[in-house]
């Protein structure tokens, strides 16, 4: 792995989002609009509990669908095997679209968040930083997932299809709908190895805490953890050379 | 002593349950242009990416330059062009050189040098997937011509292209393997065949001829290359039809 090579592929990716200006637009206006949206239905109450849950959660769906698709693209094009004939290392192509999608999600979450928090009234006990901190740390952890089941689908219709597969049952096990220690004692288990499970965790200690806490970041730890795990499976399950 | 630029000794590849290169055994000497020929579905393209190691091979063996294929060494000294034109549609031709510039490490003067040389000046700021067919595909030409290569592995390069540019690009080649680079070219156009130094024809995953255009005219008493290609390979067709 080499700095330079991981730097030149997250520029390269960023290039690619940056000329593909409805994608764009798409990944920052339909958070904000279906924040709005939320703001909108619910009584505040009942927005100040949910908003800040959806502002981690629509950075994970986002980068899972996106880096999927892109990586997909990159294997059916055979822009990726030409690379693999390159001095580049595994780690610089798979870092390489984490450090993009994730300074994308920064982008996103700051304009989300400041939707929230400024105009939509949200309001939390935890500082909004906190929050963004958690949609940065899902983004990274939805590349990773995206570029890991990028290598089991062989059509965009396929990779897709993922997205239902690994992220609905984390959504309905993360806490969001029944409070994890309430759940029954296997599905509590598995809520256990979730990461997004941890991500809601931490969510749930900012909106009763107004410092972050050890318990917040531990969580943030875990969902890192998980993220960096995936990215270097990624990685290693990448091959120069294939049937 | 001859130094060889390829060496291929008893290759054999399997994909999906099915042989596609049978014992296939050639060499390639330093500065030579060969061209590999055939129908399509005959291996070319399974033989290229052999050489330059992306391909599971299930015996036999492939060196390049002296060094086992897919050593790390070779990615920055064979230039490799896939069938299919690997660049990124989103991006200009000068992002995308700029790119596979910095990853082969070759120095930012080399974009503009290899753009010329393919004759994409005057398109250097626009998308690649604003192109044309042919266009696109000396992008990714263009891209194996980064830095300095010592073997370029060509897949198809010429397709899609018209007379006037085919030319070029075979004087461009010729002009490359003057400074000592050795080209491999494949092409299912015969008349490219002509302007190969040396010609393998290869048929149902295996080397049907080997010799300079000049010999396997002689040799078979063709008129033209492809007159000879289709006799070679009716008499090879002929033979499995009698062993079966």
């Amino acid at each position: 792995m080499s700095a330079t090579h991981t730097l030149a592929t997250a520029a390269r990716v960023g290039g690619q989002l940056r000329n593909d200006h409805r994608t764009l637009a798409l990944i920052m206006l339909v958070p904000s609009l279906l924040m709005g949206l939320l703001a909108w239905m619910l009584p505040a109450d009942d927005f100040d509990q949910w908003g800040p849950a959806l502002l981690g959660i629509f950075p994970l769906l986002v980068m899972f669908l996106v880096t999927s698709v892109a990586t997909l693209r990159e294997r059916t094009s055979g822009t990726l095997e030409r690379l693999l004939t390159m001095p580049l290392g595994k780690g610089d192509f798979v870092f390489g679209y984490a450090i993009a999608f994730g300074t994308l999600a920064v982008v996103q979450s700051l304009v989300v968040a400041g939707l929230s928090f400024g105009v939509y009234g949200m309001d939390t006990r935890g500082p909004a930083w906190a929050f963004i901190l958690i949609a940065v740390v899902n983004a990274v952890l939805g590349t990773a997932l995206g570029l890991f089941v990028s290598a089991f689908a062989s059509s965009e219709f396929q990779a897709v299809q993922f997205m239902p597969a690994l992220l609905l049952p984390q959504l309905l096990l993360c806490g969001l709908i029944v409070p994890r220690d309430e759940l029954p004692t296997v599905l509590g288990w598995i809520s256990d190895v979730l990461p997004l499970s941890y991500a809601i965790d931490a969510v749930m200690e900012l909106g009763v805490s107004a410092q972050t806490t050890n318990a917040y970041w531990g969580d943030i730890v875990i969902v890192s953890a998980y993220g960096l795990g995936l990215l270097g499976l990624g990685a290693a399950t990448l091959r120069r050379r294939t049937p | 002593m001859v130094n060889y630029a390829i060496g291929v000794d008893r290759l054999v590849v399997d994909r999906g349950g099915r042989r596609v290169l049978d014992d296939v055994s050639f060499t390639v000497t330093e500065g030579e242009v060969v061209g590999l020929l055939g129908p399509s579905g005959c291996g070319k393209s399974t033989l290229m990416r052999a050489l330059v190691g992306v391909q599971i091979v299930k015996s036999g063996r492939v060196e390049l330059l002296g060094r086992p294929a897919g050593s790390a060494d070779l990615r920055r000294r064979v230039g490799y062009v896939t069938q299919a034109p690997s660049v990124y549609a989103d991006l200009s031709v000068h992002a995308n050189l700029r790119y596979f510039a910095t990853i082969v490490g070759a120095p930012r003067s080399d974009v503009d040098r290899v753009i010329d040389q393919v004759d994409l000046a005057s398109h250097a700021d626009t998308l690649v997937g604003r192109l044309s067919g042919g266009q696109v595909s000396r992008v990714s030409l263009a891209t194996a011509l980064l830095g300095t290569p010592e073997l370029l592995v060509l897949d198809e390069p010429t397709v899609g292209l018209d007379p006037v540019l085919r030319r070029d690009l075979w004087n461009l080649f010729h002009r490359l393997a003057a400074t000592g680079v050795t080209l491999l070219v494949s092409s299912h156009v015969m008349d490219e065949a002509s302007r190969c130094s040396r010609l393998l024809l290869m048929r149902e995953g295996q080397i049907l001829a080997d010799d300079s255009p000049d010999g396997l005219l002689s040799d078979t008493a063709a008129a033209d290359v492809e007159a000879a290609f289709l006799q070679l390979v009716d008499a090879a067709a002929a033979r499995d039809a009698s062993t079966a």
